[in-house]
C-alpha cells in the first residue's frame, strides 16, 4: 500500500493542517507517514505545496515528479503549479476560484481562469472543480476550503482509511468551539463529491 | 512509549528532553525555529530552563555556560547564525565542555530562506567538532539524545546538523512515556583549563587534535551508518542525511542494484564501514547535498588504503554542490553514472500549460511595512537616495511597486552598509532599514559605530513588536521571553539615545501625515538620525474596520494598487475594489488622492 498525496495553494489556507490531518490518519491506522511542509519566510499569500505520504515503508518525506496518486488544490493556478507531482490518470480534487496574486495586480503577470480551468479539465484522471467559496458559505465560514477538500478526497475510492477516521483526524487539530463548522464543512465536501 | 505525529524540530527537541537537557538556548531562524518553541513550550511542565536568546553567539555562550557546571545543554539556530557564533564555537572547541552541549543547526539546501547555502558539516570539520545528520525527523530524535552522551564522553560540543527536508518534515515517532531521570550536578570547579591563555590553546590545539580519532572510533560501529552489500554488483553508493532517502528511492524506481552505505557522522567519517564497501564495490558514487565533506575523506581513505575504486561525485562533476537534491535528480544522477538510458518518467502533456502568474510571497494585508517603505520613499523624493535593507519579513521591501531596498547581506548590516556607502558618496542620502528583532540581534554595534565615526546616515527601525518572519518570537524589547512573561523589556527609543544618536523621533507609520513630516525632518538632519516606526505586526493583533472604494468618488488613478501593492486591493472587475482580505489598516484611504476609499 502506498499513497501520496500532494496538497497545493496559497500560503494562509490551512495546507500544513490538511497535511497534519492526512497523516495522522494514516499512522491511526499503522501506517508510515511523512510530510514535507514549507514553512517561512512571509508564506502568506505565496505559493505553498505540502506533501504526504503513507506506506508501509517509506524513505523520505518529498514525492518524485509523476509519483503523486492525488493532487488537492485549494487554489485554480496552484493546482496547474503542482500538477507535474501528479501520475497519469491522478485524482484532482480543486478549487475553481482564483486567488488573484498582487503581480497581476500590477501588471507584471497575468492569470486566465477560464484556460486553468479548461487545462485541468483536460486532464486523463477523475478531475473534479469545486465552487470553495460557496461550498464554504454553505459550510457557515469561509475558512474551511481544506476541510471541505478533505471531505471531497474522503468519498473517492480504495482509501486506506475511513471517512470518520479522517474527520476525526481533522478535529484533532482543530479547537473544540469549532467542531460543528468543520463537521458541516466535511460533509458539504463530500455532498459535492455526489453531484460532481 | 507512544507514537507521535512530529516535525524533525519536533523530534529534536523531544530528543533533548529525554536526553534531560537543562538549559536550551536559540536564535530564530528557518528552518531551525520550532526547536526551541517546542523546548519553550514544555520547559515549564519539564522543569527545565529556555530562553530566546538576543543573537547565535550570545546564545551559544548562554549554553556553554551552562555546560561548564556539568549540566546538559543545547543551542540552537540556523547556518547562517553559526557564523554570527563562530567566535565561541572555534575556542569552545578548545575548551571543552564538562555537561553534554549538543549544538543544532539547520542548514537549508536550495536554499529556501537563506542567504547561503554553507555546509554546517564542513564547518564542523573547521572547527574540529563531531557532526551527526539525520535523514529523517525519527533518526533526528535518536542523534539528539546520542549526540548529548558523545559530547560527555569527548568533553567536546557536538554539531547535530538537520536540513531543510528533516526539520520541516513530520513522521510517526516514538517518544518516551517517562521523564529523563533529572542529573546530578557536580557544578563548576574552578581550574586554569576554562580560561583561554595561548599557553593552553597550544596544549588544547594537540588535545583536540587527538580527539579527532576518538570521535572516529566512537563512529566506527554507530547504528547510524549502515551498510548494505549487495552481491550482485560491484557498485557501491555512500549517502550522507536525507540523500540516503533520495537514492534508495531512486533505486526502488529504477531497479538498479548497489551495495548501499548510509552515512549519519560525516565528520569524522568511520574508516570501518568504507573500508569494507571499498574492498567489495570497484566502482564508488558519493551522493551528498552541498559540500564534498563525506566524498573527500572517502577519497583520503581510498588512497591511504590502496584501494583501486573508482570514486565518483563531485569530483568529477556527477554530482552538484550546489542545491537541494530530490529523487529526480538523484536517478539522473543514477543514470550518467551507470551509463545508458534509463527509462524516463512519463510526461504528462495533453496540452501546453497556460501560463501561470507569479506569486512571490508579499508583505501581509495591513503590514505596516508597506506604510513605512512608502513614506521614505516619499520624504526621499527628488533626492538621490540609497535604501540599505536588512532580514526580515522587511527584505520584500525589494518587491515592486515598493522598490524601497537597494541592498540586503546579512543581520543587521543595514546600519554598517549605509555608513560604508556614506564615506564614498556623500553626496547621496543614506537610509538603512532595520526591523527591532533585527536591531537588537547585531544592529546596536553598527549604529554605535555609526554615531562614533560621525557617518551621515538615517536609520529607520521597522518597530512592529515581534520577530515576525521566523514565528513569532520574543526579543529584548517585549515584555515576555520564552519562559513567560516579563517586566525586564529594553525600550528600543533609549537604547538609541544611549548609544549617542541625538535626533531620535517615533512615529506611527499608519499615521501618514505626520509620519512623513517625521521622515522628512530625520532625513534633512545632519548627521546619524533615527526614526523608531512602531505597529504591532498584523498576525498579533485583531482586525479593524473594512475599507471599500467608493465608485462614484473613485478616478481610477490606480495610486492605491501602483503604489502600495497591498494583496487585499485588485481589480476583479476592471476598477480597483478593496477585497475580502483587507485588514483594516487604513493606510491606503490616507494615500488616495479623491479621498474615495472609505470605513465600512
Amino acid at each position: 500500500m502506498k499513497l501520496d498525496i500532494v496538497i497545493s495553494g496559497v500560503g494562509g489556507q490551512g495546507s500544513v493542517l490538511a497535511s497534519r490531518a492526512l497523516a495522522s490518519a494514516g499512522m491511526g491506522i499503522g501506517l508510515d507517514v511523512r510530510t514535507s511542509e514549507v514553512i517561512g519566510m512571509a508564506q502568506r499569500e505565496g505559493s505553498v505545496t505540502s506533501q504526504v505520504r503513507l506506506g508501509e515503508k517509506l524513505y523520505g518525506a518529498t514525492i518524485p515528479d509523476y509519483e503523486a496518486d492525488i493532487l488537492l488544490g485549494f487554489e485554480l493556478a496552484e493546482t496547474v503549479r503542482a500538477l507535474p507531482k501528479l501520475k497519469p490518470g491522478g485524482a484532482i480534487i480543486a478549487s475553481a476560484s482564483a486567488i488573484v496574486p498582487v503581480s497581476v495586480q500590477l501588471g507584471i503577470s497575468s492569470y486566465d481562469q477560464e484556460a486553468m480551468q479548461h487545462y485541468l479539465r483536460e486532464q486523463p484522471g477523475r478531475v473534479v472543480l469545486l465552487d470553495l467559496d460557496e461550498l464554504a458559505k454553505k459550510a457557515g465560514h469561509p475558512r474551511t476550503g481544506n476541510v471541505i477538500i478533505l471531505g471531497a478526497l474522503s468519498t473517492l475510492p480504495d482509501l486506506p482509511f475511513a471517512p470518520n477516521q479522517l474527520l476525526q483526524a481533522v478535529l484533532s487539530y482543530i479547537p473544540e468551539k469549532l467542531h460543528n463548522t468543520n463537521r458541516r464543512a466535511f460533509e458539504v465536501g463530500r455532498q459535492a463529491m455526489e453531484v460532481a | 512509549m507512544t507514537l507521535k505525529l512530529l516535525m524533525g524540530n519536533e523530534a529534536i527537541a523531544y530528543g533533548a528532553i529525554e536526553a534531560g537537557v537543562q538549559v536550551a538556548t536559540a536564535y530564530p531562524g528557518t528552518p531551525s525555529s520550532e526547536v526551541l518553541s517546542t523546548l519553550a513550550g514544555l520547559a515549564q511542565e519539564k522543569g527545565f530552563y529556555a530562553e530566546w536568546s538576543v543573537n547565535e553567539k550570545v546564545a551559544l555562550e548562554v549554553a556553554a555556560g551552562a555546560a561548564y557546571t556539568g549540566a546538559r545543554a543545547l543551542a540552537a539556530m540556523k547556518q547562517v547564525g553559526l557564523n554570527v557564533a563562530s567566535d565561541p564555537l572555534m575556542s569552545l572547541a578548545y575548551i571543552g565542555v564538562k555537561g553534554g552541549l549538543v549544538l543544532v543547526v539547520a542548514d537549508d539546501p536550495g536554499p529556501h530562506s537563506s542567504q547561503t547555502e554553507q555546509d554546517t558539516r564542513l564547518f564542523a570539520r573547521f572547527a574540529k567538532l563531531p557532526v551527526l545528520d539525520p535523514a529523517t525527523p525519527s533518526e533526528a530524535l535518536e542523534m539528539t539524545k546520542y549526540a548529548f552522551d558523545l559530547s560527555e564522553q569527548l568533553l567536546l560540543p557536538v554539531i547535530l546538523r538537520p536540513t531543510t527536508r528533516t526539520c520541516h518534515a513530520c513522521q510517526d515517532v516514538e517518544i518516551q512515556d517517562k521523564d529523563a531521570e533529572p542529573k546530578k550536578i557536580s557544578g563548576f570547579q574552578r581550574s586554569p583549563n576554562w580560561v583561554i591563555f595561548p599557553n593552553l590553546s597550544a596544549r588544547k590545539h594537540v588535545w583536540l587534535n587527538g580527539q579527532q580519532e576518538v570521535a572516529r572510533d566512537s563512529f566506527e560501529n554507530s547504528p547510524f551508518n549502515q551498510l548494505t552489500i549487495n552481491k550482485q554488483t560491484d557498485v557501491g553508493i555512500i549517502a550522507c542525511g536525507v540523500s540516503y532517502n533520495y537514492v534508495m528511492e531512486a533505486l526502488q524506481l529504477t531497479g538498479l542494484e548497489a551495495s548501499v552505505l548510509k552515512i549519519g557522522t560525516p565528520y569524522p567519517l568511520p574508516a570501518v564501514p568504507v573500508l569494507k564497501l571499498l574492498k567489495h564495490a570497484k566502482k564508488i558514487l558519493v551522493i551528498e547535498e552541498q559540500e564534498p565533506v563525506v566524498e573527500d575523506q572517502v577519497i583520503a581513505l581510498a588512497w591511504k588504503n590502496r584501494s583501486a575504486a573508482q570514486i565518483s561525485g563531485k569530483n568529477d562533476c556527477l554530482v552538484p554542490r550546489e542545491g537541494e537534491f530530490n529523487v529526480n535528480k538523484v536517478r539522473q544522477i543514477l543514470e550518467s553514472f551507470y551509463g545508458g538510458q534509463l527509462e524516463q518518467p512519463v510526461q504528462v502533456a495533453a496540452s501546453l500549460a497556460p501560463e501561470l502568474p507569479l506569486r512571490t510571497p508579499v508583505l501581509c494585508a495591513g503590514c505596516s511595512h508597506r506604510a513605512s517603505f512608502y513614506i521614505l520613499k516619499e520624504a526621499a523624493r527628488g533626492n538621490d537616495t540609497l535604501f540599505a535593507g536588512d532580514i526580515g519579513c522587511y527584505t520584500l521591501g525589494a518587491m515592486a511597486p515598493l522598490n524601497t531596498t537597494d541592498t540586503c547581506l546579512c543581520m543587521g548590516a543595514s546600519v554598517s552598509i549605509a555608513a560604508g556607502l556614506s564615506r564614498v558618496e556623500p553626496h547621496r542620502q543614506q537610509v538603512a532599514f532595520l526591523g527591532d528583532s533585527t536591531f537588537f540581534h547585531s544592529g546596536i554595534p553598527g549604529l554605535i559605530n555609526a554615531v562614533h565615526n560621525g557617518a551621515n546616515i538615517t536609520l529607520v527601525i521597522l518597530d512592529n513588536r515581534t520577530t515576525a518572519m521566523t514565528g513569532h518570537q520574543p526579543h529584548p524589547g517585549l515584555n515576555r521571553t520564552a519562559m513567560g512573561p516579563t517586566d525586564q523589556s529594553i525600550n528600543i527609543a533609549r537604547m538609541v539615545e544611549a548609544c549617542g544618536v541625538e535626533f531620535v523621533q517615533v512615529a506611527d507609520p499608519f499615521d501618514l501625515k505626520a509620519a512623513l513630516q517625521v521622515a522628512k525632518d530625520v532625513l534633512a538632519y545632519d548627521g546619524p538620525a533615527v526614526v523608531i516606526m512602531q505597529r504591532e505586526c498584523v498576525a498579533q493583533i485583531d482586525k479593524g474596520r473594512h475599507r471599500r472604494i467608493n465608485p462614484e468618488l473613485c478616478t481610477e488613478c490606480g495610486a492605491c494598487i501602483d503604489e502600495l501593492g497591498c494583496p487585499a486591493i485588485g481589480k476583479p472587475a476592471g476598477s480597483p475594489e478593496i477585497l475580502e482580505n483587507c485588514f483594516g489598516c487604513g493606510f491606503c484611504s490616507q494615500l488616495c488622492p479623491v479621498g474615495a476609499i472609505e470605513e465600512v
